[in-house]
């Protein structure tokens, strides 16, 4: 508990801390209390608005396409067919990949414009290959995460799914429900809790996403790709200014706070349901 | 055949295409791994191929993969055992001697993982490097335990509560302590649950990266380090890139496939189950 409180609060305290001060590791002794120095330059920076909108777009579409995606494989998941457990053990691989090792597949055997299956492919369809981290960064970089999280979101909401009592199914069956409307009236107000609880969750694991662009695109080209976390990275162990980059940090923590509560309350709500 | 039959069938298909595409790029991994050198930048791509255990065996045998696969191993082992020895104690006393102060304290120890590791990491570095830790597997160890100590109270927690309080009375009477009560009635009747959440932490030791790569170097990096080494490996080395990479995501899928069902739990703090 005491480690706890130790090794949590009490870094973000002395990131805050840090925020306020001039400090650079490469030239140590100038350094002092600057004020907000630290946050305007941060705020005046172009560099850190990218970076921002980097990140919502990066946790924005991710979001969309897993629970799209996974919403559509739960379902297809939750029926009965011969080698579901085979099949389904496949499709929630990707979840356990090292994020390192699945940017190094898709950056170099995938997406590889010279040796990448992708550009074989598209050469047998009589198209040019394509460049794909060069040109299409974002989009690249969103395929690679959406791939590694539409397992989990698929989990989660399949296990939700079976929770759902097959009687409600059928009542609605025979209440003359087809396929669609049995979806749409009963599995996805169902669902509603699990799905807020993967969005929310997702949000805070995407928001911090960081092996697979520090192992693919490095954040570029240019800026294209780099996120608030990975531009904090980069301020302080590319350019050394720690104290830049201890503002950012208080950025990034806001942003992930404002989500956290929503968690919270979610989750706080749960615990005292299943008290009772 | 009956339309039902058709459309159940349709499914099945779909469903296997699904999962055919979701783990290709695994396949794929796992093939190249497989394969010389020449064959896995060949165009076209092989499909048919002499498999050789050449780039695995070199992987494996070269000494500083064996040194971060041993880092591997203690950092995220020794850091989920750490995290289960100070978990345990802390799950039990909360589910079975809850104050009004219980609720509070789980929810503030989640709210801790809510908070981006990078908002956090330069006064760790910093502390790391005043007590010159940098690039020491134990305390990346201990930096792994501190990361998953919320969520194996949880998982434990959740686990703990649903155990009868009966069991724990009746050892009671008999004249336990809470030592034994703990060692000799609850660890025998928890052991999937302990070794659920132990998966779990050991899981996501294993493949984090953001810590390990800033606080370690060549002596305690584990393997997050080394495959991202490769990242700007050109076309010459894939078939050694797909060796190590397999051999290092390997042993986490097998355990993730095992664990599925705990690990949504785990996951998510119980709420979903």
């Amino acid at each position: 508990m005491l480690l706890l409180i130790v090794w949590t609060q009490i870094p973000f305290i002395l990131t805050i801390y840090h925020s306020f001060r001039r400090f650079n590791l490469l030239n140590p002794e100038r350094q002092g209390f600057v004020a907000f120095e630290n946050f305007s330059s941060l705020l005046t920076d172009p560099v850190f608005w990218t970076s921002i909108q980097n990140t919502l777009v990066l946790v924005g579409s991710v979001l969309f396409f897993t629970v799209v995606i996974g919403l559509f494989l739960a379902v297809l998941f939750y029926q009965d067919f011969p080698g579901r457990a085979l099949a389904r053990t496949l499709v929630i691989s990707p979840f356990f990949v090292m994020p390192v090792v699945s940017a190094l597949i898709w950056k170099n055997m995938l997406m590889h414009p010279v040796y990448g299956l992708f550009a074989w492919v598209a050469e047998n369809l009589g198209q040019r290959p394509i460049d794909w981290l060069a040109v299409y960064p974002m989009q690249s970089i969103v395929l690679m995460v959406s791939w590694q999280w539409i397992p989990f979101a698929m989990l989660l909401i399949l296990t939700g799914l079976q929770s759902l009592s097959k009687e409600q199914l059928e009542a609605a069956k025979i209440d003359g429900a087809n396929a669609w409307q049995e979806f749409r009236y009963v599995i996805v107000p169902h669902l509603a809790q699990t799905l807020s609880v993967v969005v929310m969750l997702e949000t805070i694991f995407l928001l911090t996403i960081f092996a697979e662009i520090y192992a693919s695109t490095s954040g570029g080209p240019g800026l294209a790709t780099t996120t608030l976390p990975y531009l904090i990275y980069l301020k302080a162990f590319g350019e050394y200014r720690i104290g830049v980059a201890a503002a950012g940090a208080v950025f990034a923590v806001i942003l992930a706070n404002i989500v956290a509560v929503f968690v919270l309350r979610m989750i706080g709500r749960n615990l005292q349901g299943g008290r009772t | 055949m009956s339309q039902a039959r058709r459309i159940r069938w349709e499914l099945t298909l779909l469903a296997y295409v699904a999962a055919g595409i979701m783990f290709f790029p695994i396949f794929w991994l796992f093939l190249t791994g497989f394969k010389s050198e020449g064959d896995a930048i060949a165009i076209p791509p092989k499909l048919l191929f002499t498999p050789t255990l050449e780039s695995i065996y070199e992987a494996l045998t070269r000494s500083d993969y064996a040194r971060h696969f041993l880092n591997s191993i203690i950092s995220a082992v020794g850091s989920s055992a750490l995290a289960l020895v100070l978990a345990i104690p802390a799950a039990y006393s909360m589910a079975f001697y809850p104050t009004k102060r219980t609720n509070g304290t789980l929810l503030w120890m989640i709210s801790t993982k809510m908070m981006p590791p990078v908002g956090v990491i330069i006064p760790v570095y910093l502390i790391f490097r005043d007590l010159r830790w940098l690039d020491n597997v134990w305390a990346l160890a201990l930096m792994y335990t501190v990361m998953n100590l919320p969520v194996v109270v949880w998982t434990l927690y959740a686990y703990f509560r649903e155990i009868p309080h009966e069991i724990m009375e009746a050892a009671r009477v008999d004249g336990a302590s809470t030592s034994q009560e703990l060692t000799r009635v609850l660890l025998p009747v928890s052991g999937p649950a302990i070794a659920s959440a132990a998966l779990l932490s050991i899981i996501l030791a294993w493949n984090e990266t953001f810590w390990s790569l800033n606080l370690t170097a060549a002596q305690a990096s584990p393997l997050s380090v080394y495959v991202a080494s490769f990242k700007t490996a050109e076309g010459l080395f894939w078939a050694k890139m797909s060796a190590a990479s397999m051999i290092a995501i390997l042993p986490v899928m097998v355990m993730g496939w095992l664990a599925q069902r705990q690990l949504v739990r785990g996951l998510t703090f119980g709420a979903i189950k």
